[in-house]
């Protein structure tokens, strides 16, 4: 439970510092979790090392869950040369094979179908893991949604699908995503279990992962889990949420903050004091601080990776293209 | 060595690569029990069974995104769109993920998916089971794309798809030749290297530069213009992506005459670029225009699709007008 809030509190204080990188043009872009963070810790730490994570692109406290470290994702947000995924995608776009997190794209619910085949291949090999899709609402309307939970019906994969029910995709709300009591209720027609949780709840959360995750890898089938939650923020550092939803929607999610909540819980049960929340927050923020600091002394990306990883090896046109772009750089006719 | 046609050597290749290796899988509609709607993988699901071959759902994204999937774990997925015209509800799965996975993941996730997918014309399929749309794949970076017009080429670049790449793979199969292009197929595991174009005739007047179905249209049309006195070199191209640049340029250095033949559609089509490279890099070679013979700029006709693809006559004159062209 300490750890889940640590997690917790170290994902919003990475979120609001980088929106605030953001604007300041330290970085390029930024996608928040704000409000998410107990659905995503809770379902990340009910996960085992050898289970898949196939995300989205607002998954930073599955990441951290995933022990993913600090660095590591500033140095993606800086795109530069530590940047394991090596500055090809914008900020919290990334990846980490050793974390077996599936480096996200910008398509919405492509990852879903992914995870089905990811979780037969692990099942194939004989391992005994599961694979986690980790979409929002928005991505229930994408037909890769319905292939995925259509193909893990069929095949009985071992999968989790993990759907963040945040209210909004962009500017559309959830009742107008779908006709659908609920999102949950969508696992019905796919003759697979579905499950609605409060995504603001981290220890149901992290309850009704684990009990998908024993199903899944006994054979007993996949499920939706739907965790009702809220995106505090905006979609990404493009948008402005003012323009469609109320603020009074957002204040009386202010009052179901799962930070506030956990916290107040750990609290009462006398496990944490205020002291050492406020302590928890504190080295937060420095550990925070220490990692933008270091991401910001690295030196950019390379200009000759622009070439490389388009294949395993680049055919002779690419090669020449690369030759070309290397002189023009040398001469000074580009700049990175 | 004995006599089969190309869609036997596709199940030959499908079948020794899985013997090979048992992290070859196969998925898609009507592959298992039925043996795939041409045949292609009769058989194998009896030797194989349910869990290497896989009939799947009515969706070919759903196809397509299983087996990236299944590549991403480390399988060796090879997935089957029953017809090229069915593969566009596939194309976010095969441009926006296979094809830049491993880039956007600076090299973490490899996506070696194979998927092959019987193409092109002349079978009276109309609209619907006739399209080559190759260039549409070609010109997306991170996509290697194969297309064969021989029974042994058939099989070895499958296996080299299969076993040697590491890169997502189109492997597109000229169904119009299926059962009538036929040739020795060397037993066991032949392997031939992408990137290397096949001089299927040699000759100094005229280069014919043609991949798929069009090859033996192509080689027809050359024998016929030879009867005139005409003697013009055919290219197999075997892979547009890699492209083998090198025996092309050598060729229409040596003929200073270019004709390109595809069944596509001509505009912005995989001509085009060839003869831009052709232009760029061996233009001071060149006695006559560039010729194009491709498919028209309309969508693949029905009732005639005769006048629509490239028919030995029209690719004949072509040839012979482009080698006396002064």
């Amino acid at each position: 439970m300490l750890r889940a809030l640590k997690l917790m509190v170290t994902g919003r204080v990475a979120d609001e510092r980088s929106v605030n990188l953001q604007r300041q043009g330290r970085i390029g872009f930024y996608v928040q979790m704000d409000g998410q963070e107990a659905a995503q810790v809770g379902c990340g730490l009910a996960l085992e090392p050898e289970d898949w994570v196939v995300p989205a692109y607002r998954e930073l406290g599955v990441a951290l869950a995933r022990g993913v470290p600090l660095q590591t994702l500033f140095d993606q947000f800086y795109a530069n040369s530590n940047d394991e995924n090596k500055g090809r995608q914008m900020p919290t776009h990334y990846g980490y094979r050793a974390y077996r997190y599936v480096t996200a794209s910008s398509p919405v619910g492509t990852q879903i179908i992914h995870a089905v085949g990811l979780g037969m291949a692990a099942r194939y090999k004989g391992e005994k893991s599961v694979t986690v899709p980790f979409f929002g609402d928005g991505a229930t309307s994408s037909s890769d949604f319905h292939a995925g939970l259509n193909f893990a019906g069929v095949y009985n994969a071992p999968v989790v699908f993990f759907c963040q029910n945040n209210g909004w995709a962009i500017s559309l709300p959830r009742e107008k995503q779908t006709r659908s009591k609920t999102l949950a209720g969508k696992a019905e027609a796919y003759g697979i279990r579905g499950v609605q949780v409060d995504g603001n709840d981290f220890a149901a959360v992290y309850r009704v992962v684990q009990e998908a995750r024993e199903r899944a890898v006994s054979g007993e089938g996949p499920t939706l889990v739907e965790a009702l939650t809220y995106r505090m923020g905006s979609h990404s550092t493009s948008d402005d949420p003012t323009r469609y939803r109320s603020t009074a929607e957002v204040a009386s999610w202010k009052q179901k903050d799962p930070i506030e909540r956990l916290a107040r819980d750990l609290i009462a049960r006398g496990w944490i004091t205020e002291d050492q929340f406020e302590a928890l927050q504190e080295a937060a923020r420095a550990e925070v601080q220490a990692a933008i600091q270091t991401a910001e002394q690295t030196p950019p990306t390379s200009p000759d990776t622009l070439f490389t990883d388009v294949f395993k090896s680049n055919p002779s046109y690419v090669e020449e293209q690369r030759a070309e772009l290397s002189e023009l750089v040398r001469e000074g006719v580009v700049k990175p | 060595m004995t006599q089969v046609t190309l869609i036997q050597a596709i199940n030959q290749g499908l079948r020794q690569a899985m013997k090979t290796d048992p992290d070859v899988v196969l998925m898609g509609e009507d592959i298992g029990v039925n043996g795939g709607v041409f045949r292609a993988t009769d058989g194998l699901y009896k030797e194989f069974g349910e869990a290497r071959v896989i009939d799947t759902p009515l969706s070919e994204n759903g196809i397509v995104g299983m087996a990236i999937g299944m590549a991403l774990y480390g399988l060796k997925p090879v997935a089957e769109i029953q017809f090229m015209d069915f593969i566009y509800p596939a194309f976010d799965q095969i441009v926006n993920e296979a094809a830049k996975f491993r880039y956007r993941s600076g090299g973490q996730f490899p996506c070696h998916v194979v998927i092959r997918t019987p193409f092109g014309g002349g079978i009276r399929g109309g609209l619907y089971h006739s399209q080559s749309t190759e260039q549409l794949f070609a010109s997306t970076p991170g996509l290697k794309v194969v297309i064969p017009s021989t029974p042994a080429d058939a099989k070895g670049l499958l296996l080299t798809a299969i076993h040697d790449e590491e890169d997502p793979v189109i492997f597109l199969e000229p169904k119009r030749i299926y059962r009538t292009a036929t040739g020795e197929v060397p037993e066991g595991d032949h392997r031939i290297p992408f990137g290397k174009a096949r001089v299927v005739k040699e000759g100094s007047d005229v280069t014919v530069v043609s991949y798929g179905a069009m090859v033996p249209q192509s080689l027809q049309a050359v024998n016929a213009v030879e009867k005139m006195g005409v003697h013009a070199e055919l290219i197999d191209l075997r892979t547009l992506v890699p492209l083998d640049y090198e025996t092309v340029l050598r060729s229409v250095e040596k003929t200073g005459r270019a004709v390109i033949v595809h069944e596509a559609s001509k505009f912005a089509g995989f001509g085009a670029e060839l003869s831009a490279i052709i232009s760029e890099r061996a233009l001071y070679h060149l006695k006559a225009p560039i010729l194009r013979i491709a498919g028209y700029d309309t969508p693949f006709p029905y009732a005639l699709e005769n006048l629509y693809l490239p028919s030995v006559d029209r690719i004949a004159r072509g040839i012979e007008r482009t080698a006396t062209a002064t």
